[in-house]
């Protein structure tokens, strides 16, 4: 019996400082580091904003008094029935071509896009997970099953898809949340799936079976907590992704119908006024741009802070060749991911 | 897949113990497919092929070889983790051979296993308490405080710090990590442990920590253990029977002092006479026996005798027909022998030069 | 002989997909809302009942399913894809209209992405950590976060307008034929071309940077180099050939990117191409265009994904053999 290890160790513990013996887990270094991350917590921060003006969105409108369908063709457009310039008339950055208050409607729009943007991502992110845990664990016919439609997915052209349910079904929220949600998952599946592929060679899965535990338990308790990390990125950097392509889906007519404000079918409609009205474009858009900038740079914050070798957004070496994600049909604005763990 | 080397395991009268599990004629082998579309299996890798044992109640039963001979696909199979070919497992006289795993689940409380990767044998991402806990999750036998309770009581019999069970794995020891595996075996009060090179990856010092734990325990829980090494001296000091391998069959099996003492095999003295000597006079003295060759591969086992192309006795038969294992040279019951030529007492092995086989 | 088993099992499995495409058209359209709407679907918004009835016949609305399908499927394969009552022309005829747009888009885009992302990623990959890298970086995070119709937008407001008024005309919206003049032609595509280019090109130069680098580090790279070649040697004989293959791989993916890309870029430079056309025809609920358009975009993504896969099996000769 190993006396000497037992008061070797209870004198450490009497020596040590008074503290909880809490384990310093892989997250707690990981949000350390990512604290000590001025670009990221930067992104965190205006994220927030970004948030905060989605939710004050009712609160601007009576505070400026316009509604987010009111137009005010009185006010709101100048003589030639166009609309008007920042500052004119209390409309703090302008109208849109009916004589809508910009900023309500840009305010309400953030509603819209980050709704779009977190939940389905969460869903995405729900079964992606799922499914690439089954695929991966299971092997077999299951497997190679799964495969070939997470691959199918993958390839598969979703604007076309968003065009013929928009075409038969009319545009609406939901057509847009299932077209993203269904083009989102396959990612996610793919990496979870090859991350579980090596991870159930492990000999702690083996321990695991050896004491009886069955694939749920595996998959859930043993497997998906060595997981989290590259999906947290994943899904970080996702959520611009799902944000892009409800632009881009609203912006050419088949995604959030009007008269429902998203950032996407402003810039529709604004299309025709670029020459008159440049607020009328530049607005939306820079709320687009900065919205998925800081989630791209926020996810690529936790990658680093999650495995710091991996160089910042340029991802080298294994994190390119692991990291390729899915993007938007139309949007196209996502970076490779990579798994860090 | 042949019978002829294969003989009944010794009967329990011979042992004169209560036997807790019987392996019986356990083959396993892995296929190698072909490429192309249909990747029909092309040949086998024969890891373990016609291997019956029996393991006593409360006591160890030493399992030596090479990499490669089989001992820990043997272990798995035995531990239901890999299905075996053929043959049969009897745990406590009934059949556990592939069961399905709802019906093979009371049957693990009974078997458990350590692994030999301190490091790997543990989920870097749960903490300790966890980990060790899983069992009663598992098999639903202990919840919350109770749990936490047990937990720490087994930590603390296996020589760690109760109250570090919030910790990862790693912040412990290498050492400390195998004590992790123990406990965690050791929730269930299971009847056999399944000790798969508990110390290999363990520093010297630190190996004879563990091993003494072990001792403690199976005299306290009335443990049986199947311990498996590649290091003899390991062995010899923690087992009561042992049996040693090779390439997928049993070169001899019997009591630990009569292998150590009496080897008859011709690989088991090699073993022997490879293994480090504490005493300098002792290690001088000894003659050093040298295997020429390399292990052969498991898909093609040599003809007859597995070992003949590296064995220094070796003679015509030993290339044709496969010796069976069964006493030899006067050795009782106990102990038995698959060798045409065994080593006869006070006989010393000389360095031969060697011939091609096949 | 292995790279035309190759070819034959692709080729297979295209027609296969084109058929599940086929079917899963035919039902969404024709099966997923009641006979009425799919009348005044096909028909057009504005149609009169008139137009509806002679619709209905026309499609046999009023026949069992399993005949519309027969029906549908025939049309397809003789290459009748029906006719746009709203325009009162057959869909055949609007694609061979609105096709030359969208092909220079496609094509110009695709090779100004590869040419670029390619380019930049090489030159990146090889003076890794230099000023360029740096600069290199920080366009790919600015092409990696911007939507493709923003980009196109702010384009359009900057370059277009700013040329325009200091009278240069050359830079164009909308879309001049090269057999009218191809400078004309030039004018009204560089735009667009840029547009697609510049945020797909920001993955690509990443995606061939990470992997150049990869490739670049290996051991038999090593040994080249020590055969004593020179480096351009090194670097386009043998660093290469592997680097590319996640590229092309990535192609294959991104066909159906492209697509999008293609429609969003028409719909913001007013390219009157089969995308915009498309756009349009579901205002109108002018469906025949949208199913024409479903059914050419499938078969422009096997066909893509065809020559991917062909281009993967010449640089990587291990994928013939699986």
């Amino acid at each position: 019996m190993s006396i000497t290890e037992l008061e070797f160790q209870a004198k450490a513990v009497e020596s040590a400082p008074e503290q909880a013996i809490e384990g310093r887990s892989q997250w707690n270094l990981t949000w350390r580091r990512l604290r000590a991350d001025r670009v990221a917590v930067g992104s965190v921060g205006v994220i927030l904003l970004v948030i905060t003006f989605a939710i004050i969105a009712p609160l601007i409108a009576s505070l400026t008094g316009h509604g987010v369908d009111q137009a005010f063709p009185a006010t709101g457009l100048d003589v030639n029935g166009s609309p008007v310039a920042p500052g004119t008339h209390g409309f703090i950055i302008g109208t849109d071509d009916i004589g809508r208050d910009l900023l309500v409607r840009i305010a309400y729009g953030a509603q819209i896009s980050l709704f779009v943007g977190i939940v389905t991502t969460a869903m995405a992110t729900a079964a992606g997970v799922s499914i690439g845990l089954m695929a991966g664990y299971f092997g077999g016919v299951v497997d190679a099953v799964l495969a070939r439609v997470i691959d199918a997915a993958l390839a598969f052209p979703f604007i076309v898809l968003a065009l013929a349910l928009a075409a038969v079904f009319h545009p609406s929220l939901n057509i847009v949340i299932g077209v993203i949600t269904f083009f989102s998952w396959a990612g996610i599946s793919r990496i979870v799936r090859g991350q579980t592929l090596s991870l159930k060679e492990k000999e702690y899965i083996e321990a695991a079976r050896s004491l009886g535990a069955g694939p749920w338990r595996i998959m859930f308790i043993d497997i998906l907590p060595n997981l989290l990390g590259p999906v947290l990125v994943l899904a970080t950097l996702y959520i611009p992704t799902a944000v892009t392509f409800e632009a881009t889906l609203s912006f050419l007519g088949i995604g959030i119908p009007e008269p429902a404000p998203s950032w996407g079918n402003i810039l529709g409609e604004a299309q025709s006024y670029y020459q008159i009205a440049w607020w009328y474009v530049v607005f939306p858009a820079a709320a687009l741009l900065i919205t998925t900038l800081a989630f791209n740079l926020l996810g690529d914050g936790i990658r680093d802070a999650m495995d710091p070798r991996t160089e910042r957004i340029f991802a080298g070496s294994a994190a390119a060749r692991k990291g390729r994600r899915r993007r938007g049909a139309a949007a196209a604005a996502e970076p490779a991911v990579s798994q860090g763990s | 897949m042949s019978d002829t080397s294969v003989q009944p395991f010794p009967t329990e009268e011979s042992l004169g113990d209560d036997v807790l599990v019987r392996v019986d004629n356990l083959v396993k082998y892995f296929p190698v497919r072909g490429g192309g579309l249909i990747r029909r299996t092309v040949a086998n890798v024969q890891a373990v092929d016609g291997v019956s044992l029996a393991i006593p109640r409360g006591k160890t039963l030493g399992l030596v070889g090479e990499t490669g001979c089989g001992k820990s696909t043997l272990a798995r199979c035995i531990a239901g983790l890999i299905p075996a070919t053929s043959g049969k497992v009897y745990f406590e006289g009934k059949d556990i051979t592939n069961l399905p795993r709802r019906a093979m689940q009371p049957y693990r409380r009974e078997i458990q296993m350590i692994f030999q990767d301190p490091y790997g044998s543990l989920n870097p991402r749960r903490r300790v308490g966890a980990i060790i806990g899983e069992p009663y999750a598992i098999h639903k036998t202990a919840t919350g405080a109770e749990r936490k309770k047990a937990v720490q009581d087994l930590m603390a019999r296996v020589g760690l710090n109760p109250e570090h069970f919030n910790r990862f794995p790693a912040e412990f020891s290498g050492g400390q990590r195998q004590r992790i595996g123990v406990a965690r075996a050791l929730a269930l009060r299971p009847k056999l442990i399944i000790c798969d090179e508990p110390v290999s990856a363990l520093d010297v010092s630190i190996q004879a920590q563990v091993l003494n734990l072990l001792a403690d325990l199976q005299a306290d829980f009335g443990l049986s253990y199947l311990f498996i090494a590649h290091d003899l001296e390991v062995v010899r000091h923690v087992s009561d029977k042992v049996t040693v391998m090779y390439l997928g069959r049993i070169a001899e099996t019997g009591p630990g002092n009569s292998i150590y003492d009496h080897s008859r095999h011709p690989y088991t003295a090699a073993l022997l006479s490879a293994a480090p000597a504490a005493d300098p006079d002792s290690a001088a003295a000894r003659q050093r026996i040298i295997l020429t060759g390399d292990v052969p591969s498991p898909i093609h086992p040599p003809s007859g005798c597995r070992f003949h192309p590296r064995c220094p006795k070796a003679q015509e038969l030993c290339s044709q027909e496969e010796p069976a294992l069964e006493p030899r040279a006067g050795d009782p019951a106990s102990h038995l022998t698959a060798c045409h030529f065994p080593v006869e007492a006070g006989e010393i092995l000389a360095r031969a030069g060697r011939r091609e086989s096949r | 002989m292995n790279m035309l088993r190759f070819l034959i099992r692709r080729i297979l499995t295209g027609i296969l997909v084109l058929w599940v495409v086929a079917t899963g058209t035919f039902f969404l359209f024709f099966t997923a809302i009641p006979e009425q709407a799919v009348a005044r679907n096909l028909a057009g918004r504005a149609a009169s009942p008139d137009v509806l009835a002679q619709v209905s016949r026309f499609y046999g609305l009023d026949k069992p399913i399993p005949v519309q399908y027969w029906h549908f499927l025939r049309g397809l394969l003789g290459g009748n894809l029906g006719k746009s009552y709203y325009l009162q022309e057959s869909v055949t005829t609007i694609i061979k209209q609105d096709l030359p747009p969208t092909i220079s888009v496609v094509i110009g885009g695709v090779l100004l992405w590869l040419i670029a992302g390619l380019a930049v990623g090489i030159l990146s990959a090889t003076r890794a950590r230099s000023l360029f890298d740096r600069f290199a970086t920080v366009g790919v995070l600015a092409g990696v976060s911007a939507p493709t119709f923003v980009v196109g937008e702010l384009l359009i407001i900057s370059v277009f307008v700013e040329l325009n008024r200091h009278g240069i005309s050359w830079v164009q919206t909308g879309y001049t034929p090269v057999t009218q003049s191809v400078v004309g032609w030039a004018g009204t595509m560089i735009l667009p071309w840029v547009t697609l280019a510049i945020v797909q090109a920001a993955v690509y130069t990443r995606l061939s940077r990470g992997s150049l680098l990869d490739t670049l580090g290996e051991d038999y790279i090593r040994t080249a180099r020590s055969k004593g070649l020179s480096e351009r040697r090194v670097l386009y004989r043998h660093a290469l050939r592997s680097a590319l293959t996640p590229v092309v791989s990535q192609l294959g993916i991104d066909v159906g990117a492209l697509l999008g890309g293609v429609i969003v870029v028409e719909q913001v430079f007013g390219l009157q191409g089969l995308g915009q056309h498309t756009v349009n025809a579901i205002s109108q609920g002018d469906l025949p265009v949208v199913i024409g358009f479903v059914i050419l975009a499938a078969v422009f993504v096997v066909i893509a994904n065809l020559i991917v896969d062909m281009s993967y099996a010449v640089l990587d000769p291990r994928v013939r053999i699986s």
